[in-house]
């Protein structure tokens, strides 16, 4: 019935079709104890508004049936009393309505906490402004290796994000799948999710962050074990070896031009360890450049290359203005990286 | 024996009041408390009515332009992807929205009206400390005019409203912006709180005999309880500011955790002030809404002591509850249940007032004029608001609405409803007061409408944008997030409110140009400040009302008992006791002077310089000193013992 519910506001106000992002679709356990405590809250809240303003239009009714009376200079006792006597209803349902929230709530906080527990791998989320670095943790420095912006996790697996800010506070916030956790520079914090339902969640920084918090976003994909198994065995592979002569002076272009200064490529000679810009080994593997801020297809990443700014005003990345024919190679070779 | 610093003068033959008949003293009290002509003398008045028009008047003219940005942040809203407005002009348009709002308009408002009403309402003649009125105006002014200086020269605050470093300290905020924002907050600070030491004395001090505390006028107690607010909570946020200032000029590391800072430690500093805020523009809100219900229901308000309890149950309640915005934070989560509970728990002294509020509508001869329409908008839009309140309250729900436009839609419907309705609903009751002229009544009833509609539309639909997961502050959105119907409906929402504004100060200039005709009592209303004309003389009461009652008109067909023996060839007030207002001595009130005027500039120099370099905070105290010393120069005063005076009936 909730969900029905959901569905009808939704659609009746966002144009007849489902939103991407609606936090009341869950896709996993933190979401789903805050959706129902989300209902439970709306629906009596949303009684006490009707039962106030009904009130209202009562005392109103009631007032303006005396409106040609002179004033009192008292009212009778009994009217008195019975006042007193509707006030102290109105204060009790207001205290046991209260406590109710405050039961529910607290009981749904313990219950996100027994959630947290025994999670099966870790993930480190550094915050930069305005995108995400992603680390993946693993027993060997060989098993670990770092990609951006979009974040795979196996579902129905419980994973511990440490969560890091390399310049200012961001929120991580995944709607679909838990609550917020800000992303504090100095402290360390960690939120646990688990995603049970396959699919791609949208997320995005939370916490005003700057000219660009609008476009830092992140995504998630949550597929079957397997499928992520094969996806970290990709991804932990350096950079495939370009093949054709554009491709091959692309990457010279990109080692020894301005982009290997911040990017990372592993398996060529842009292999430091720079975390100022987000890693791009395999980056034609990532569905968008610019933390969500355009689709990852040939031509924006070429428009992104001339003139971040045209597409994400404010962005770090300086524009690149190149020959021609260097600037087709670089796009040539980067598309290349799976 | 005396002590030898205390003159002793002879008090027995002085020219009193009660020796001249009242026409003759109408016209020795206009004499005495002349103001000089000219520029000059508006420079120079001390006078709580002239000052408390000045800040409503500035507050204003805030709350038009720091409005005005709110419909170019819809404009640029109301589609996706919209390029009117670029991230730079967005960021510094939504943090002079924010900032404005809080700090130049709705605190100084409520600080207006009630610097204008308090000393009305509780039959005095001036404000305590009237100069320090003064100087707290034109410090504030001058305030105001740097913030929106810095905006008309590209140069605003543009780390939002609450600023957290590091985003506003000296890494990563540019130029001078977080600077302006910073001392915007002690110009702002710094006035609010000589109004709220000022407001605490006139009402502990300077109330009509035989007002007792129990026979004060709910809007006293909600000032009394505001100010008290006031003094406790902004310290913190002064020194957080300051920190902040000092974190960007002189290098200190308050805030860098990098050199053992800490950024938490400014949102702690920051909320343990603005949640308290908040309450310092609701308490004077809904104190001025129980005056305009009491009046048109033509009955005592119900439950008078309850009320009051609440107002003050609410001051306490609201230093323990900043924790609210931080819950995110990954605090310990015990203490944030804590927090939640005690959050929730102001909800019962909200509610208490308004439950009372529906049982005087009820019990009453209820007459319904146009101010009784704001009561309505405040309570379909106030208790929106308080209940999308008790939703951010909770823990879990807080995790996932915070940072959404749930939290813009619950703070609007909060502000909006609960206190810019009543604030409404107050400039219509008590502008024929004020002015001598009744607002247009159609043009009301369309600006009603208009803000009604406009508020509940746009507000709503942000709380269901929250829900579909949109965050504030971001200066456009994709198509693909489908937020864009929400967001038209929430642009013309807001274009309606804004619209209904144009509407009100339309109607506010259109009734200054007519004639003043006005009666004393338009609403047959019960307070003090109603036995005097309209507009009031500059000495309020030619003779201190004698009080016996709450509702002290309702209760006194005939003219008010009067209190007499002051002498009227000097400015002079009447002081009583704290508790029961019983006459305590005569109290000399200083002369109109120029000298908190030159203190404000010399004030705002200082501040002002000291973003640039951290000198002139040590040689600005040579110039300030000299000034002190010009302001505070011992004068000739007589110190007169206790004032011979008791209650007699004058014929007014």
């Amino acid at each position: 019935m909730n969900r029905a519910a959901a569905i009808l506001a939704g659609a009746a106000l966002a144009g007849c079709s489902r939103n991407p992002s609606i936090l009341l679709d869950t896709a996993g356990p933190h979401a789903n104890e805050i959706q129902w405590l989300f209902w439970l809250f709306f629906w009596v809240c949303a009684a006490v508004w009707l039962c106030v303003i009904g009130l209202l239009g009562f005392a109103t009714w009631r007032g303006l049936r005396r409106w040609r009376d002179t004033p009192a200079p008292a009212t009778a006792p009994a009217e008195e009393r019975r006042l007193v006597a509707w006030v102290s209803t109105g204060v009790g349902l207001t205290f046991a309505i209260l406590t109710l929230f405050v039961g529910a709530s607290y009981a749904v906080d313990r219950k996100l906490i027994s959630l947290d527990s025994g999670p099966t791998m870790e993930i480190q989320i550094t915050g930069h402004q305005w995108w995400w670095e992603i680390q993946y943790l693993g027993e060997t420095p060989s098993a670990q290796f770092t990609t951006a912006n979009e974040l795979h996790v196996p579902s129905g697996s419980t994973v511990k994000l440490k969560l890091r800010s390399s310049d200012v506070i961001h929120s991580f916030w995944i709607p679909n799948v838990a609550g917020k956790r800000d992303i504090i520079p100095g402290r360390e914090n960690e939120a646990t999710i688990r995603v049970d339902r396959d699919g791609v969640w949208h997320g995005r920084c939370a916490e005003f962050c700057g000219y660009q918090h609008a476009f830092m976003g992140l995504t998630l994909i949550a597929e079957t074990p397997d499928k992520f198994e094969k996806w970290k065995a990709s991804q932990r592979l350096p950079a495939a070896a370009p093949q054709s002569d554009e491709e091959k002076r692309g990457q010279e272009i990109f080692e020894t031009g301005p982009c290997g200064a911040c990017h990372v490529i592993r398996g060529t000679s842009a292999d430091g360890h720079s975390n100022y810009a987000p890693e791009l080994t395999h980056l034609k593997s990532r569905s968008s450049i610019g933390a969500g801020a355009a689709p990852n297809v040939k031509g924006y990443l070429g428009a992104w290359i001339l003139d971040p700014h045209g597409i994400k005003p404010g962005v770090h990345m300086p524009p690149n203005l190149q020959n021609a024919d260097d600037f087709q190679a670089l796009l040539a070779y980067l598309e290349t990286l799976k | 024996m005396s002590p030898p610093d205390i003159e002793v003068v002879d008090d027995q033959h002085v020219p009193r009041d009660v020796d001249v008949p009242l026409e003759r003293l109408r016209d020795h009290l206009d004499n005495t408390w002349r103001l000089p002509p000219g520029l000059f003398g508006w420079l120079c008045s001390i006078d709580h009515k002239s000052i408390g028009r000045r800040y409503i008047v500035t507050a204003f003219i805030h709350l038009l332009l720091a409005g005005a940005l709110a419909m170019a942040l819809r404009v640029q809203l109301a589609f996706p992807e919209q390029q009117i407005l670029g991230p730079d002009q967005y960021n510094q348009f939504f943090t002079m929205h924010g900032t404005v709002m809080m700090f130049l308009f709705a605190v100084p408002m409520v600080e207006g009206v009630m610097i204008y009403l308090v000393p009305l309402m509780i039959g005095s003649r001036i404000i305590a400390f009237p100069r320090l009125n003064a100087f707290s105006y034109y410090v504030y002014l001058v305030g105001g005019l740097m913030v929106w200086a810095s905006f008309f020269l590209n140069s605003a605050p543009d780390a939002g409203w609450f600023s957290y470093p590091p985003l506003a300290g000296p890494e990563y905020g540019a130029g001078k912006r977080s600077d302006v924002f910073a001392q915007m907050i002690t110009f702002t600070e710094v006035a609010a709180l000589a109004v709220a030491v000022e407001i605490i004395v006139t009402v502990l001090k300077l109330r009509a005999p035989g007002m007792s505390l129990n026979r004060m006028p709910i809007f006293v107690w909600s000032s009394l309880v505001t100010s008290f607010i006031i003094v406790f909570s902004m310290p913190s946020v002064v020194l957080g500011s300051t920190f902040l200032l000092l974190d960007r000029l002189v290098g200190t590391h308050f805030y860098n955790p990098a050199e053992g800072g800490d950024v938490l430690l400014w949102q702690h500093l920051f909320w343990y002030f603005a949640h308290p805020e908040v309450y310092i523009i609701f308490l004077p809100s809904i104190g001025l809404a129980s005056h305009v219900v009491e009046t048109f229901s033509r009955r005592p308000m119900f439950g008078y002591p309850a009320v009051v309890l609440a107002l003050i149950s609410n001051g306490l309640l609201s230093f323990g509850l900043w924790v609210h915005h931080m819950f995110a934070t990954g605090l310990p989560r015990l203490g944030n249940s804590f927090f939640a509970a005690s959050s929730m728990t102001i909800a019962i002294p909200s509610g208490l007032v308004l439950f009372c509020w529906l049982a005087t509508i009820a019990s009453g001869r209820l007459r319904f004029k146009l101010p009784m329409l704001w009561i309505v908008s405040f309570f379909i839009l106030f208790v929106m608001g308080g209940l999308s309140g008790v939703m951010l309250a909770s823990v879990p729900l807080d995790l996932q609405l915070t940072d959404t436009y749930v939290l813009p839609s619950h703070i609007h419907f909060v502000l909006i409803g609960g206190a810019v309705a009543p604030l409404v609903a107050a400039t219509f009751f008590w502008f024929p007061k004020m002015t001598g002229r009744l607002l247009n009544v159609p043009l009301g009833l369309v600006q009603w409408m208009l803000f009604t509609i406009g508020g509940l539309s746009a507000f709503g639909s942000m709380f269901l944008l929250g829900l579909s997961g949109m965050t504030r502050r971001v200066y456009s959105y994709p198509h693909t997030m489908q937020w864009d119907t929400l967001n038209l409906i929430a642009s013309v929402g807001a274009w309606l409110l804004g619209l209904s504004f144009v509407l009100f100060t339309i109607n506010i200039l259109w009734t200054l140009s007519r004639p003043t005709k006005a009666p004393e009592n338009p609403w047959q209303a019960s307070g003090l400040e109603w036995s005097l004309p309209s507009p009031p003389p500059i000495y309020n009461f030619v003779l201190a009302p004698f009080v016996s009652s709450r509702t002290p008109l309702w209760d006194n067909p005939g003219p008010l008992p009067v209190v007499g023996g002051l002498r009227f060839d000097r400015r002079e007030v009447l002081v009583t006791t704290v508790v029961e207002a019983e006459p305590d001595m005569r109290d000399p009130v200083p002369e109109p002077t120029v000298w908190p005027f030159i203190a404000a500039m010399v004030t705002s120099v200082i501040l002002i310089a000291s973003m640039y370099a951290p000198q002139p905070v040590a040689w600005g105290a040579i110039p300030f000193a000299i000034v002190m010393v010009a302001w505070l120069y011992p004068r000739r005063m007589v110190s007169p013992p206790a004032a011979s005076v008791g209650p007699q009936a004058h014929q007014a």
